[in-house]
C-alpha cells in the first residue's frame, strides 16, 4: 500500500455503468513526514475519507478486493484512513 | 518475493472492515546487500515483525492469500522474517 493525501474529489456523470455510486478522490502520494509528492492517482473511497485526510491506497488487483469494488473497473482504493505514524528512522 | 526492513508502524482506526486484526507495518525495500532499493511501502504483516527486522514481503493480489479472510484490499504482505543472508561472489 501507498501513503498518501485526499486532495480532491472527482466529478464523471457519464462513466462506465459499474462505477455508479462510487465516491472518486484525488490522492496526492505523499513521504513519510506527509510532504505532498507531484504524483497522484484517481481512487475508489471506501472508507468515507475526507479532503485532507491521510490515508492509505491499495493498487492493482487488490483493489478489487472490497464489498464495494468486487469485481468492478477499479484499479485504486482507498483502505484506511492514517491515524498515526510511527517511524524510527 | 522482495526484501525489505520495518521501519515504522501504522495507526488506522477506520480502515477495510477485514484488516480489523491486523497489524499494518511500513517496510523500505532493498536489495540482497542490504542497500535501500525504491521509497518506503505499507504492507500488512502476518509474522509478527518488529522495528529494524528485515523481511520478505509478496506484492499484488497475491499478498491476500497469507490472510485468512476471503477478500481484503491488500497489495503487499510480510510473510517472513529473515535470519540471515548467505550471498556468493562480489
Amino acid at each position: 500500500m501507498i501513503l498518501g493525501k485526499v486532495v480532491g474529489t472527482v466529478w464523471a456523470t457519464r462513466k462506465d455503468e459499474e462505477l455508479t455510486g462510487m465516491k472518486l478522490q484525488i490522492v496526492k502520494h505523499v513521504d513519510l513526514d506527509y510532504k505532498l509528492k507531484e504524483t497522484f492517482v484517481v481512487a475508489v473511497d471506501t472508507v468515507q475519507a475526507g479532503v485532507g485526510d491521510i490515508v492509505l491506497i491499495a493498487t492493482g488487483s487488490s483493489a478489487r478486493q472490497t464489498t464495494v469494488t468486487k469485481n468492478k473497473p477499479v484499479d485504486a482504493v482507498i483502505m484506511a484512513v492514517v491515524d498515526k505514524l510511527d517511524v524510527s528512522e | 518475493m522482495f526484501l525489505a526492513k520495518v521501519i515504522g508502524t501504522i495507526w488506522a482506526t477506520r480502515k477495510d472492515e477485514n484488516l480489523r486484526s491486523f497489524k499494518l507495518q511500513f517496510i523500505q525495500p532493498m536489495n540482497a546487500a542490504r542497500e535501500k532499493v525504491g521509497g518506503p511501502i505499507v504492507a500488512v504483516d502476518t509474522v509478527g515483525a518488529g522495528p529494524g527486522e528485515v523481511v520478505m514481503y509478496i506484492t499484488a493480489r497475491e499478498a491476500v492469500i497469507p490472510l485468512p479472510v476471503e477478500m481484503a484490499p491488500v497489495d503487499a504482505s510480510i510473510v517472513g522474517i529473515i535470519d540471515r543472508i548467505d550471498l556468493k561472489g562480489d
